[in-house]
């Protein structure tokens, strides 16, 4: 009987359904873009060009950064709905400590560049610190935390630029947001080695593994004497530093820094990794999930640009295209935890 | 078995069930018959469970044919074995703590008036008129996560005897009852018999099963043995039956007396005093040597449960001190309870699995930061498992099945071979046998045993009475949260243990 076991055990992975129904939340986003490559193509001559992929890559690279946190957040099943307003302060931090032109009318306390950077840096570090402690030593749950945050973003960043708009920021970050390396657009490099080195992360190290653990069994993954406060509160702080990041780059890609000028963000980068594939619940998902969810995103944002329909129309559409793959991501993965 | 006069009233064929490569049933025949209480028996992953959720209609997809009633059946969800009038409990409570105990009696059936309203008075007074059937007396509206463990089940079992259900499928009913809560138990089967109820019992409580059951079937290996008279068979017979060998320490403890005997010149490795926990347990002393294994026996609730948590950092102590080695630690979180070198496999199989991942994942979780650093060695993970799944016969002999796709018991095994790589100081197994079956309950008994010879301090918390009695060199009862008596350097009895609780 032993062997039987043994042999039934091996065989286990035979079987295209069952590799295929395993797989699924892979490959439900994927056929979704697929999908919506081929309608976008069919519909509009102008889509399928290689300008127009350097475009999208473009228009996801901001999301992109802050997708990369946001998933190591959603992994340990808790959620930052403050990654939008984060940004937006941070890159206004970034503009207050550099010198604006005459007729930018802030009270602004210029820095040389370097500093400014760094100021900028910390401040995000310092908002996600707020947010840890808040999850992990108060205990207030992340998805409050992280709302009242969303608030005190949205204050600070009121507070720093009066209703003004600022343009002038550090010449490195105007370079990394809008400048370009080689043929390539820095922002996407920037974008790509973020969710490279956050895959690497949750993938080859112990804290990656521990992100998962702490996602997929909270209550075990501290009876097996993991420090889940702490690996929730490093997530957090990723977090807010990929915004940060983010923030200070959109500055830059977008030429100036105002008030509730990432609003959209919030949206994006939930959409991003939920509709890739990764569990609200946690545990399950990562970086590739992420990079199918953000090229779902990007094709459907831009493609809506390219064909001729009611602009009005348009974000309705993009609701219910949303809508639709995350039903056809829900039923994947019950199909996938079936396949048992 | 069945003489054919009278139609079963349920009547299963040639039943075969695989799960994916696996086989979990072939070739079982099976039938009951009407008013009868039918044990099961088995090892873990035997099979017992997997025909029984068949049945309830929790399984679909299976080979060979059931009939009720003569009428083959075919049943696509459980809701329609429950049409059909059949009934599970499973062994994991499915009550809703927040809810009271009125709407858990009738979680999903409420009453209700013409108006679809749900009509609370007629709940709360059906609710106390079922309850008190089974003996229990309590104000319908309190809530139900308020009540001890045992009372909870009560209601569950409750729940489904008075759903209207013809078979009545109770799958190990009776680990979380006290004594006099079993017996209330069996004299409500036994009044429901008579009115034609029929009951399908699963247990590792031989006792029970044999006590209860009007015929008993034994299943070993995804086959059945045999179906038998209970009254024509004795405990010894039917443990034969489950194993085929003779484990002869086990039946030792459940039959006899047993020697307790600490070794004798080992230096104390872990003290506890003056340990307090409000409403769990108060002024909590003892201390346990190297090389010794402590049971801390209780009924539910009486706060062993609470203590070994309690001991892992995982609920804070209001009172007292602990050290470790003479030194003096403190427990603010379970990772300080580990870098003291205390370790907690807990009673819950769902507190301690990552159900999705391998088993591999699942053992090394608690060495990770010895055999890494920064970066993961999945090939030393892998092996270091491998190791641990031979060893402790885990079944399949694969690190890489996902954990959730164990049987029960072999899930237990995983998680106490998390702390087998890297010997703890102390261990504390809450509950380390429960649900599980004659062999993998040996394999435990036998891992402990590795483990004094090794030097851990061992503490073994347990509202079983097999279980301290098999595993301890010396015995602390537990009664509402004090240690009410100690046995040491003496024989006693599972009737000693259970007049002192």
């Amino acid at each position: 009987m032993n062997a039987d076991v043994a042999s039934a055990a091996g065989r286990e992975g035979g079987g295209v359904g069952r590799w295929v129904a395993s797989r699924l939340t892979n490959l439900a986003p994927l056929v979704t873009l697929l999908f919506l490559c081929l309608v976008f193509s069919l519909m509009a001559p102008s889509f399928a060009t290689l300008d127009n992929l350097g475009n999208i890559m473009r228009q996801v690279s901001i999301t992109a950064i802050i997708a990369t946190g946001l998933t190591f957040v959603i992994l340990t099943a808790e959620i930052d709905l403050s990654v939008a307003s984060i940004a937006n302060a941070v890159g206004i931090v970034l503009a207050y400590f550099t010198l604006q032109e005459t007729y930018v009318n802030i009270a602004n306390v210029p820095m040389p560049g370097v500093v400014a950077i760094l100021f900028a840096l910390m401040a995000a570090f310092a908002l996600g610190t707020v947010n840890a402690v808040g999850v992990t030593i108060i205990g207030i749950p992340s998805f409050i935390m992280t709302l009242a945050m969303m608030q005190i973003g949205a204050g600070i960043s009121a507070l720093l630029v009066r209703g003004q708009i600022a343009y002038a920021i550090p010449d490195p970050i105007r370079f990394l947001g809008s400048g370009s390396i080689g043929p390539f657009p820095s922002i996407v490099v920037v974008a790509c080695l973020f969710l490279l080195v956050g895959h690497l992360v949750l993938t080859y190290t112990r804290f990656g593994r521990y992100v998962y653990m702490v996602g997929g069994n909270r209550e075990a993954a501290e009876f097996s004497g993991v420090n889940v406060k702490l690996v929730i509160a490093a997530v957090m702080i990723i977090s807010a530093v990929c915004c940060g990041v983010a923030g200070m780059l959109g500055v830059a890609y977008y030429g100036s820094a105002q008030q509730n000028e990432f609003d959209d963000y919030l949206l994006d980068s939930i959409a991003a990794v939920v509709v890739g594939g990764t569990s609200l619940f946690g545990g399950q998902g990562g970086i590739p999930n992420t990079i199918l969810g953000l090229l779902v995103l990007g094709v459907l944002n831009n493609g809506l640009d390219h064909i001729d329909i009611d602009s009005f129309l348009k974000v309705l559409i993009r609701g219910l295209i949303l809508l639709l793959a995350l039903v056809i991501n829900v039923y994947a993965q019950r199909l996938r935890n079936r396949a048992a | 078995m069945s003489e054919g006069k009278e139609t079963p009233i349920l009547e299963m064929v040639g039943i075969g069930k695989r799960f994916g490569g696996v086989t979990a049933l072939t070739g079982i025949d099976f039938d009951l018959r009407r008013g009868e209480v039918h044990g099961l028996v088995g090892e873990n992953g035997a099979g017992k469970s997997t025909l029984m959720k068949i049945i309830a209609g929790v399984h679909h997809g299976y080979d060979g044919e059931m009939r009720i009633d003569g009428q083959a059946v075919n049943f696509r969800s459980a809701r329609d074995a429950l049409a059909a009038g059949i009934g599970m409990v499973h062994q994991e409570l499915s009550i809703v703590p927040q809810l009271s105990v009125a709407e858990n009696v009738f979680l999903g059936v409420q009453p209700t008036n013409g108006l679809g309203v749900v009509s609370w008075g007629r709940m709360k007074r059906e609710a106390r008129e079922h309850l008190q059937l089974l003996g229990i007396d309590i104000d319908p509206t309190r809530e139900t996560g308020t009540l001890p463990i045992g009372m909870q089940q009560l209601i569950e079992i409750g729940r489904v005897l008075f759903s209207g259900a013809r078979i009545v499928i109770l799958d190990e009913p009776t680990s979380a009852l006290s004594p006099p809560e079993v017996k209330h138990l069996f004299e409500v089967l036994g009044r429901l018999k008579a009115k034609g109820t029929t009951f399908v019992f699963i247990s590792h409580f031989l006792e029970d099963i044999l006590e209860v059951s009007d015929r008993v079937t034994v299943f070993r290996n995804s086959r059945k043995v045999a179906t038998v008279d209970a009254a024509s068979v004795d405990k010894a017979w039917v443990i034969e039956q489950m194993i085929g060998a003779g484990h002869h320490e086990l039946a030792d403890a459940m039959l006899g007396e047993i020697r307790l005997e600490s070794p004798k010149d080992a230096p104390v490795m872990f003290s506890a005093r003056g340990l307090s926990r409000p409403r769990s347990f108060t002024d909590v002393s003892f201390d346990v040597k190297a090389g010794e294994v402590v049971g801390l026996y209780g009924f539910m609730g009486s706060g062993q449960t609470e203590l070994a948590r309690a001991l892992m950092g995982k609920a804070r102590l209001h009172g007292g001190t602990v050290s470790m080695g003479g030194q003096e630690i403190r427990l603010r979180s379970t990772a300080d309870a580990k870098k003291a070198g205390i370790a907690l496999v807990p009673e819950s199989r769902r507190a301690m699995l990552f159900g999705h991942e391998p088993v591999y994942k699942n053992i090394s979780i608690s060495i990770l930061e010895r055999i890494s650093r920064l970066l993961l060695k999945p090939g030393e993970e892998r092996r270091i498992a491998q190791g641990h799944v031979d060893a402790l016969r885990i079944r399949p002999f694969s690190v890489e099945p996902e954990v959730r796709k164990l049987s029960g018991g072999n899930q237990q095994k995983v998680a106490l071979a998390r702390w087998l790589t890297h010997l703890p100081r102390l261990l504390v197994l809450s509950e380390p046998t429960k649900g599980m079956d004659v062999g993998a309950k040996d394999d435990v008994v036998k891992i402990v045993k590795g483990l004094k010879e090794k030097g851990v301090a061992v503490v073994v918390a347990s509202a079983e009475p097999e279980t301290v009695l098999t595993m301890a060199d010396r015995i602390l009862v537990m009664r509402k949260g004090q240690i009410a008596q100690e046995f040491a350097e003496r024989g006693v009895s599972k009737d000693q243990l259970l007049a002192a609780a």
